[in-house]
């Protein structure tokens, strides 16, 4: 069996909420008083699990709570969960960013983390200062610098401009060599956080093959993600974080299975989406969705069905529901517009369900959903009431069993989320 | 999987702080980055500057040219019989590189908190740096330093230099980086947590300049203020950095160990706390 490279043992991590003011002062005294006297620190007993939903009693939280795992030689440890789940939290705790309230982390070998690629590029200095610059700050000696740059530079596609300050770069070429520096960087243990999101298609492409490489050398390699695509492509087993604590760490498919199904969401939040928004919700509100499936998927060929929550501050007729189906690049891929209209009487909670049909035209992929409520119509006059983003994201399974249709499990690679039905009308 | 036995574990993390998490071996490990980064503090700031590093010279010039009209002809305050050119300007070589040390290790943290907030390397190598490049700076206000003080050895018969003392020079560089350094890491630390400090910080170092003999001789101070201005650990400094150079001023030797020792336990001090602070600054900053 291949050894142990990564040890986590009982990490916890605490946080205090809202500002860091005078009372800082005095719970750091009591805090140092009470080890002083040898007493358990009153500061440690507080705190709650971190449900960003729900208000809290405390204002210390636990971002990480009883984490315990261990990571093998070779393995790609992929982490999923939510925002606010502590993924990035516990990568910068192995990464030595920040230090945890309790427990351990034993590690094997040299770690290297790509928390967000480009750090400490200095914008006045040419491509190859910082190279240099920013290799060394990865952990590299100026000698492994100068022995890997003409690689970095061919990796990165920037040879022109290598002599060119950064701040003349255009932003993809920026990332480009900055991802080449820390590409290039072969640490023994990668800890890898999202940097996938940035680049055109191709470049992250790039990515996903050095990653590859990396784990195929037998290096490990640490995750974390929201692309489900990647996750699945990449990892063997995976961490699913929720609300700071480990729901499920097992193979990628059971891990991403679990990560997905519950998905019923109070939305009485203030989620940055919504923020931005800031006139939706004021007078409708939509307060919790649901979606009716047993197992948290929808399967090819039956309708997405949901139920949703609804509540005015006063009494409001003509409303309908829009559902808006995105990739999870988060482009649109459709809509759906209930056409029937509804009223609502002033506080009182309305229950709607509603169902899509066409979905025998959607093909199995990973999906994330918008659902509004607008007043008015949609092909005439109509205001935007309430809009709740990328909640309630849903996997569309390809059908099971002996199906004919089972061939769309191979669909979205290479030909697009919709399947358009078509029919050869004349052959001569 | 097996429980093995792994005594040998390359990193542990754990939340505890302990002494011996001082770790100046690491330090040395990333010394590229050290010299990397002082040439990114060199370059950056010259460059698309029309006269590059000629500031280096012209800031000093026109302090002392000021100190000159202002303390010396306007305000009268004596030189002990020194040009009071290059009284000032003796003061005021040592002094920036002092006031310099402290001001740029002291926002070691709130500066770099995105770098720090991203990648591990060691903390010190910042404050590190920045000593060094400081060191580079000094290195070349000296040369104007001692172009001047040629120019008044040759011309004037008031200056009358302790040859034999100049091997103390290089400790008087030691004693104001370190205490420059450790001043500024102590309210790095502390101002990632209490901001405060940071308003202290810009007045601070200017009453610190007027409680050190940069602008007039320890001998001119009334004995009842003397030893406020001596218990300023830079002041013995500044006195036997003018003894040697120009002859004037005091080298009393009581003193500069107080200053020498004084700037070992704050040195020591600051990197405790520094420590303790950069592992958990993240949080709180």
């Amino acid at each position: 069996m291949s050894r142990t490279v990564i040890k986590v043992e009982n990490l916890g991590k605490q946080y205090r909420l809202g500002q860091v003011g005078s009372r800082t002062l005095s719970n750091d005294l009591s805090s140092w008083w009470h080890r002083v006297r040898g007493n358990e620190d009153p500061n440690l007993k507080l705190g709650e699990v971190n449900d960003r939903t729900k208000k809290g009693e405390s204002n210390l939280v636990w971002v990480l709570k009883n984490i315990n795992f261990e990571v093998v030689q070779g393995e790609v440890m992929g982490i999923i969960g939510k925002n606010g789940a502590g993924k990035s939290t516990l990568l910068k705790i192995l990464s030595k960013v920040t230090s945890p309230t309790l427990g351990s982390v034993k590690i094997k070998g040299r770690i290297a983390s790509l928390l967000e690629v480009g750090t400490g590029f200095h914008p006045d200095l040419s491509g190859r200062e910082n190279v240099f610059l920013n290799g060394a700050i990865l952990g590299m000696s100026k000698q492994e610098i100068r022995n890997k740059f003409d690689e970095i530079v061919e990796f990165s596609g920037v040879d022109r401009y290598i002599d060119t300050p950064v701040k003349r770069y255009s932003s993809g070429m920026y990332v480009r060599l900055a991802f080449g520096v820390a590409a290039h960087l072969e640490p023994e243990i990668l800890i890898v956080d999202e940097v996938l999101a940035v680049g055109d298609a191709e470049f992250q492409k790039k990515c996903l093959g050095k990653m590859k490489d990396v784990s195929e050398q037998g290096r490990t390699v640490l995750f974390v993600s929201h692309n489900i695509d990647a996750i699945n492509s990449l990892c063997s087993r995976t961490i699913c974080l929720k609300q700071g604590e480990i729901e499920f760490i097992g193979t990628t498919n059971e891990a991403v299975n679990k990560y997905l199904a519950n998905d019923t969401v109070s939305l009485n939040i203030n989620d940055f989406r919504i923020k931005s928004l800031k006139h939706l919700g004021k007078q409708v509100k939509i307060i919790s969705i649901e979606k009716l499936s047993e197992d948290g998927f929808f399967v090819f060929g039956r309708p997405l069905r949901y139920r949703i929550k609804v509540v005015s501050t006063e009494h409001q007729n003509d409303l309908r529901v829009l559902f808006g189906i995105y990739s999870t690049r988060e482009t649109i891929v459709a809509l759906s517009y209930p056409e029937l209209s509804f009223e609502l009487r002033a506080g009182v909670v309305k229950t709607i369900e509603f169902s899509v049909n066409s979905n025998s035209n959607l093909t199995p992929d990973s999906y994330l959903t918008s659902i509004g409520i607008i007043q008015g119509n949609l092909l005439g006059k109509y205001q935007n009431m309430d809009i709740i983003m990328s909640y309630s994201a849903f996997d569309l399974l390809p059908p099971g069993g002996e199906d004919l249709n089972s061939n769309m499990m191979n669909w979205r690679k290479v030909w697009g989320n919709i399947a358009l039905e078509g029919a050869i009308t004349k052959i001569e | 999987m097996q429980t093995e036995n792994h005594a040998d574990w390359d990193i542990e993390i754990i939340p505890q702080n302990k002494w011996s998490d001082i770790d100046l071996t690491a330090v040395w490990k990333y010394r590229d980055l050290v010299m990397l980064m002082v040439r990114r503090d060199f370059v950056s700031v010259y460059r698309q500057t029309v006269l590059g590093p000629i500031w280096f010279f012209i800031q000093p010039l026109i302090t002392t040219l000021t100190f000159t009209i202002i303390f010396g002809e306007i305000a009268h305050i004596g030189t002990d019989g020194m040009p009071s050119f290059l009284f000032y300007l003796t003061g005021i070589t040592l002094w920036s590189y002092f006031s310099e040390c402290l001001t740029k290790t002291s926002n070691t943290f709130v500066a770099n908190a995105n770098v720090f907030g991203k990648v591990y390397f060691p903390r010190l190598v910042v404050p590190i740096s920045v000593l060094i490049s400081n060191l580079i700076r000094l290195g070349i206000q000296m040369m104007l330093f001692l172009v001047v003080w040629f120019f008044y050895l040759a011309h004037t018969t008031v200056v009358h230099p302790h040859y034999e003392l100049m091997w103390l020079f290089p400790f008087l560089i030691i004693m104001m980086a370190g205490l420059g350094f450790g001043f500024g890491m102590l309210v790095s630390s502390l101002t990632t947590k209490y901001r405060d400090l940071t308003f202290l910080l810009s007045f601070g170092v200017q009453l610190m300049m007027y409680a050190s003999p940069i602008v007039y001789p320890l001998s001119s101070v009334p004995s009842k203020y003397k030893i406020f201005i001596q218990l300023n650990p830079v002041s013995s400094v500044i006195e036997t950095f003018k003894n040697l150079f120009l002859g004037g001023g005091n080298l009393e030797w009581i003193y500069l160990l107080y200053s020498f020792m004084f700037m070992v336990v704050l040195v020591f001090l600051a990197i405790v706390i520094f420590t303790r602070v950069e592992k958990s600054f993240m949080d709180t900053v």
